[in-house]
Order: structure tokens, then sequence, then C-alpha cells
């Protein structure tokens, strides 16, 4: 028997439709555990490099995590994985909700799409029975409208639904993939499945998911509830209301918004509005949450509440919402909460990633006022920003117009453009815009995750490690004394000596070695709880929280039957690693790729950042290129990686000395 | 006074449901299914819990309902409900295993399935999907009430008399002088 996993995928190809449920082999999940890590193995094995994203054997992967319909609370993630249209690398992009747990009751890891079909269409999977339907009357409906038709039409009030809307259809670069309460939106997954005419994918299951070791099992999920309990009633002092506690931050329930409104960056991610936040402004904005939202609504299985029902109509729930989405239509259009909750519901439906939608239409707004784009590009583009962003969303998942052009986010658009567009593409890392901040003083921690993140977005990248020192001793004493999530105590220490100013401050300290170690700690997690399907909220991403390093192999372990302890998880987290990283070193991405956006802080230190990169690469056993060795592939069991880059010339067959490009 | 003492006390086990505070997250789903999955906790589904949560997010109706009766065939006519503005299904708060819908049921076998309120020995000081539900929509309480002074009534009989004030005893007898020739 399996345990945890069904041990089975369900293979659709759309060209030819066919329906086959195919035994996945358990040494891989043994070597990769599951969600992102044999996602990862999966696009090796089948995606060569020459592959195109919009091409017939791009495949649109839906992996559930190893842990993910099992009782460990919060494991409820589908990791999406696919060749981005938009960085033209492998995409991963997550999403909690229902549907994973779905997938796995009706007897699926994951879900493999190939090839194109002809017609729209949706696929109806009801446990061992699955069905490709018609989805022609769904054309141009939203994502949440989509869902209501299909469950109506199938009778199913129970379906759990991912859905596309018109920018999926229309194959806008940054078209997300909505289930009503998640998403996943990062990297343009939804304009894959649009390219693969696939509106929908709608799912019932009813069967069990087993687990080895029941009692140990079940006694960790009830240790994690209660630490769940006792956090939520102790946030942790000195750092901001949004940091304090767990789950993602708490955008939903909090109103405090100085933090955000004060020091990320408003339009085309260019001015910062110190003094912003008024008494006026909060008791303002206070008002319109309190009116618009009808609930705080939490994922599958998971005590956290980091979504909520928002109301723009007659309605009770308009669409859901979660997290920074709040405030980035917002801050894009430099209007206020109100407007940023009414746009987000049409975003939605049309169903745009609420971080380089909005980046985009500041950009084309910041176009049009330097004359660059001008009423020749963009006849009837209207007077007041609000009505502008209306506009270009319309436009853009029409890809009507300008639209055609801005669908493309602010590289490929700045490129079409020209007449110095790229200038106003300047949030971009690998093509893809990032979260608007623009900052003084670099920090080493997330020069170093921003440069190789190959998630490509800060929030999936960040978490166990505190942002900022805590201005006295005494406080990060206080911080430290409660602090077993430290895979190693060394950690405690960098913490400690971290000071505001001075000598052990930003940038040169914490020193380079140090910041490689807690780089790759936080790398770590967010890698582990993506092939778990653990949500990032409850392990990686927030301080102090009940799932680390020390539990999760034993939580695993009691889950699968596997003999993992954290060696042995840490291995196989490096494996999964270098194979994300081997993903798309054969398909072009370079060292020199590896840099967040120049003008990400004010003050700069080249010679810093090279030797970061030096020493960082070095620490992940990557050659100055950033490359895997063969050593470190062989270590991994990855030599048939090794063996695809020789032939691929990435590196040379023999070498051996440091300088070399081995 | 002496009259009252020996009166029979018996406890009325109560899950008061808050739907305000339902969050969706149906984590009494899954640890119910766990808990009576055989040998304990060994799985989980949904599909097989005891509790659903009747859950419309787009009109924002989230009610936990507890798996109660079976009933062989469902109700002719429905009411509907509208609080505060939301209109409400009265299946939503129907705690029957019933044709109509596709839960309180086992997915194979189709048997009905009911809350016993995690019923084990030893006994658990709260059913499970309590003990899950971090957001307190689900309260576990204990009543103790004086046991009716009338005897319990046997089921067959309850069950007989309603036949016989419907079809008269004739037809019934004759029907029971069928039915055990046929078995």
């Amino acid at each position: 028997m399996r345990y945890a996993e069904t041990g089975f995928n369900l293979e659709i190809d759309l060209t030819r439709g066919s329906i086959e449920r195919v035994p996945t082999d358990p040494r891989h999940t043994e070597q990769h555990l599951g969600g992102l890590g044999t996602n990862a193995k999966l696009f090796w094995d089948r995606v060569p490099p020459e592959t195109e994203p919009f091409s017939e054997d791009n495949l649109l992967i839906f992996g559930t995590g190893l842990l993910t319909g099992t009782p460990a609370p919060g494991c409820n993630r589908t990791i999406l994985s696919t060749l981005s249209p938009q960085t033209r690398l492998f995409a991963f992009s997550m999403m909690g909700g229902f549907w994973g747990p779905e997938l796995k009751h009706a007897g699926y890891d994951k879900l493999i799409v190939r090839g194109k079909s002809p017609e729209l269409v949706y696929l109806w999977i009801r446990d061992d029975e699955v069905e490709i339907r018609d989805a022609s009357h769904c054309r141009g409906l939203g994502t949440l409208e989509t869902a209501e038709v299909i469950r109506q039409e199938l009778n199913e009030p129970h379906a759990q639904i991912s859905s596309i809307g018109l920018a999926g259809e229309n194959r806008v670069y940054y078209a997300s993939v909505e289930q009503g309460r998640s998403s996943a939106s990062r990297l343009g997954l939804g304009a894959v499945m649009g390219d693969k005419n696939l509106k929908a994918i709608a799912v019932r299951g009813t069967k069990d998911i087993n687990i080895a070791d029941p009692m140990k099992f079940i006694g960790l999920c009830n240790d994690a509830l209660k630490f769940i309990k006792d956090r939520n009633e102790k946030p942790i002092p000195g750092v901001m209301p949004i940091l304090a506690g767990l789950g993602s931050p708490q955008e939903m329930a909090i109103h405090d918004e100085k933090w955000h409104t004060e020091s990320f960056a408003w339009g085309n991610a260019r001015t910062r509005r110190k003094g912003f936040w008024t008494e006026e402004v909060e008791t303002l904005w206070t008002n319109t949450m309190e009116n618009m939202r009808t609930r705080l609504l939490s994922c599958h299985n998971c005590p956290m509440k980091c979504g909520a029902a928002i109301s723009v109509d007659t309605r009770m729930c308009s669409y859901m919402m979660k997290c920074f989405s709040k405030l980035t239509y917002t801050m894009g259009a430099f209007s206020d909460l109100e407007f940023g909750l009414r746009i987000a519901q049409k975003a939605t439906e049309h169903g745009v990633d609420a971080f380089t939608a909005p980046q985009t239409m500041a950009f084309a707004v910041e176009l049009y006022e330097a004359g660059i784009l001008t009423d020749k590009e963009m006849p009837g583009f209207p007077e007041g920003n609000e009505e502008r962003f209306y506009w270009l969303l319309d436009k853009i998942v029409k890809r009507e117009g300008i639209g055609d052009i801005l669908a493309n986010g602010t590289h490929w658009a700045a490129e079409e453009i020209g007449k110095g567009a790229m200038d106003f593409a300047h949030n971009n890392i690998k093509k893809h815009e990032q979260l608007p901040l623009k900052l003084g003083m670099l920090n080493p921690i997330y020069f170093l995750m921003y440069s190789t993140g190959e998630k490509i977005n800060i929030t999936q990248i960040e978490g166990n490690f505190p942002q900022a020192p805590f201005p006295t001793r005494e406080e990060r004493e206080a911080f430290c004394e409660d602090w077993p999530q430290v895979p190693d105590q060394k950690f405690k220490d960098y913490f400690l000596n971290w000071e505001l100013r001075g000598e052990n401050s930003i940038p040169n300290y914490p020193t380079v070695e140090m910041t490689c170690d807690i780089v790759d700690w936080q790398e770590m997690m967010h890698y582990i709880d993506d092939c778990t399907g653990m949500c990032a909220g409850l392990s990686s991403f927030p301080l102090k929280p009940p799932f680390h390093i020390h539990n999760l192999p034993t939580l695993i372990s009691a889950a699968t039957g596997f003999d993992l302890d954290e060696e042995s998880l840490k291995h196989v987290t490096k494996r999964n690693r270098n194979l994300v990283r081997a993903n798309n070193l054969r398909r072009g991405m370079t060292r020199a790729d590896e840099k967040p956006p120049a003008d990400h802080w004010k003050k700069r230190f080249p010679e810093l950042e090279e030797e970061l990169m030096d020493k960082y690469y070095a620490f992940k056993g990557w050659n100055r290129e950033g490359i895997p060795t063969r050593q470190t592939l062989h270590d991994l069991d990855l030599d048939y990686v090794h063996e695809d880059f020789v032939k691929r010339r990435i590196l040379k067959e023999e070498a051996s000395s440091k300088g070399s490009t081995s | 006074m002496a009259d009252k003492e020996q009166k029979k006390k018996k406890i009325i086990k109560t899950i008061k449901v808050d739907v305000d505070k339902c969050n969706g997250c149906r984590a009494c789903e899954v640890i119910c299914s766990a808990f009576h999955s055989a040998p304990r906790y060994s799985s989980d589904n949904p599909g097989r819990a005891r509790i659903r949560v009747i859950r419309e997010p787009l009109s924002d109706i989230y009610v936990p309902v507890f798996a109660g009766e079976y009933t062989p065939a469902e109700c002719a006519g429905r009411n509907k409900y509208i609080i505060d503005g939301k209109e409400y299904d009265e299946c939503a708060f129907c705690r029957a295993s019933c044709p109509s819908r596709d839960f309180f049921k086992e997915p194979d076998s189709g048997l009905p399935l009911k809350c016993d309120t995690c019923e084990s020995e030893p006994s658990l000081e709260e059913p499970m999907c309590v003990q899950w539900c971090l957001a307190d929509a689900l309260i576990y309480e204990e009543r103790e009430v004086d046991e009716d002074e009338a005897p319990a009534r046997n089921e067959v009989d309850v069950g007989l008399e309603s036949l016989v004030d419907k079809h008269g005893w004739e037809k019934l007898v004759d029907a029971v002088a069928r039915l055990k020739k046929k078995s």
C-alpha cells in the first residue's frame, strides 16, 4: 500500500482526447517526495529545453503535495508547474484552497495535461470516472462564474473547480488559475491552460488517503494545533503586526497599513509616500474593509484565516481575496482601498496575477504620461487613474489594441514598444514583475534571495529569520529564548549580534558566510513545503512556526512510512533544489539573469554583491556560473543531469580546477 | 423531596454550532473521518465524515451539520429560510442521511453514517471535531436533565401504532401474515 500519496497520476492528452490513470514509481517519491520535487523530475524527463511554452509538448502539471489531503493541518497545496510564457523558464506557482485535497481523494497525486484541445473543454474527475466535456458555453465567463455554471450543470455542489477567465483564454502572460478561495497566479500558468483550450477542471473525490503510522502522525498533528492555538495568542513583540503571527500576512484582518503604504512604492513601483498613513486614511480604509469584508476564510484543514469574502455588490460574497492583493491595485493606481477591492473583483473573474497586472497597468500609465504611448496607440484612454485602470484591464484581458502588447507583461511589452520603454520595465527579475519595493541600503540576505530565487517571488523565498534586527540586545535575547525552530544554534548568535547601526549592521553584517547560511535555511524550508504541500504560512514563511526542520522529518515519516531524519530530508531537498535549477539552466538561465532590479536599493555595493554571489554559489556546490558541479550532481544521484549538461555544453566534460566551468 | 432524588438523570450531549464563526476549513470533516477509520486515524476521507460543512461560498453560507438518523425517503416539500438576508435551503440544517444528497453515507457501500460524538474507551473530553475547530464554531456542552418519567417506548410499538392509525387493524394483520408466509 502507498501511504500519504495515492500512487497514481492522471494523464490527459487533450490533442488525442486520451485519459490514462498511470501508476507512479515509488522510488521517485523517495527521491523527490512529491509536489514540486516530482514535478521537476517529470519536467526534466519529459519537457526538453527546445519546447515552446505554447506548444502541445509543454506540460501543465497540477501536483499535490506529498502530505496534501492528510490530516496534517495546512497541508492543502497544489503545486502547478509548466514552462512560463513570460520567463520562458520552469514555473512553479502554488495554490491552497480545496482543490488539491479533492484530487488526492479522487485517487490521483498529480494531474498532468499535455496537448491542445481543438475546442474549449473542461475536465470532470469523479473518482475513477474522468470525462473531457464541452466548455463552449463557458467561453468568456469569469473564473467564479465558470465554476458556478459547471457545479450546476454537474449537479455537484461539492465539486472543487479550478478555472481560467478571459485572461487565460486569451493567453495573457500573467493569467492565473483560480479556484475561489485560492489561486496560482504567478508566471502565467493560466495562459498555458488557455493555450491548451482547457477552461476548467472540476474534481470530486471520495476515496481514503492512508497513513503509515496513524497514532504517531495524529499525535504530531494534535501537537501542531495546540502550538498554533498558543502561538495565535502570543504575537511576537517588536515586529509589525502582519509579521507577528502565523499564516500568510493577515492582510484581511489587520487594518494598520502604515508599513505597506509608506514603505512600498506606489504607481509603477516608483513613489514612496512618507506620511501617507494619517488618522483620516486609517478611519476611511478601516470602514471600507469592515463594510466590504463579510467573513474571514480558511483553506482546507487549516485553522488560520488568511482569506476573506469580499462583497462589492448585493452578494454577500462577490469573490475571495487574500494577502497583499488587498493593496496592489490601490497603490498601482494611487487610489484608495475601496477602488482596490472593487477592481480586484473584476481582475479575479478575468483571472490575472494581482502583482503583475497592476504593475503593468501602472507601467502603461507612465509610458502614456512620458509620451511614449500616445492617443494613437491608446485611443479613448480616459483621464482619471481609476478609469484608466479599468480601461487597461479590459483591453489586456481581451488582448485588444494596446492590450495585446501589455498582455505580455512589462518586459516583453517594453521590448515591443521600444522608444526607451525598457527603462520603465524596471521592477523585474528574470522578466517577471516583483513586489513594488524600493529601499535605501542593500540588505545582503535579500540580495541573495532576490538574485538566486527560482520561484522569482520574494514572499516565496523569505521567512523564518527576522527581516530586520531588533533595536536592543534585551529584545534580541528575549526573541532567542524561545526559538527551537533554528536548524542550528549559530543562527541565534547571528541574530543576537545583528545591530541596527554600527559595525554589525547591514550591508556588512550578517557577514557573507552568515548570509549564505540564512538564505539557505529559508530557501530549504520553502522547498520542503512545496514538496509536502504544507502551506508556507505554517512553516517556511512566518517567524516561529509550528512546523520546522526538527519535526517535519518525523511528520513526513509517520505519514509515508519513510525513514527520514533531518539529514536525509535536507539531502532530498537539496536534490530537488538542484533539479529545479537544472531545468532552468538548460533553458539558458545564467548568472547574468540572477540579479535584483537595479533600483531595488539606492545604495549598492558591487564588490560585496559579487562576493555574495561567488560564495553562495560555492556554498551550494555550484561553479562560478551557478551551475551545479559534477561532484554536487553525483552526490545527489543526479548524474543524468551532469551527462545532459555535458552533452549540451553547459558543463565541460573533464574539469577539476576551481576556475574552470565545471 | 425524596421522590425527586430518585428521579433518574441523563446527560444530553450537545454540540453548539456558531455558523458566524465557521471559516469553512472542513477540519471537522477531516478529523471525523480519520477518527472513525479502522484502525483509528489510519486514513482520512471527508466523504465518510459524520459532519459536513454545508458550504456555499458565494452566498456566504457555512453550516456544519452532524449526521443524524437515516431516512429512506427525501422530503416531498422543502422550506427555505431567509436569515440575515441569506437564503438557506432546509437541507442546510437537516441531519438526516437521506437519498437527496451524497453525504452521511459510506461512499462505497452507501450505508448510512451517524454522529456518535466520538464515543470511545477511554472516552474523549470532547468530540474530535470540536477539538479541531480552533475557530470555536463548534462548542461541546453536556447538560444534565431529568429523565422523562414515562418509560421509553418500544420502537416497534411506535411504528406499528402509526401503521394501525393509517390502515386499520385488519389490513395490518393481513399484511403481516402475507409477509411471514413469503419469508
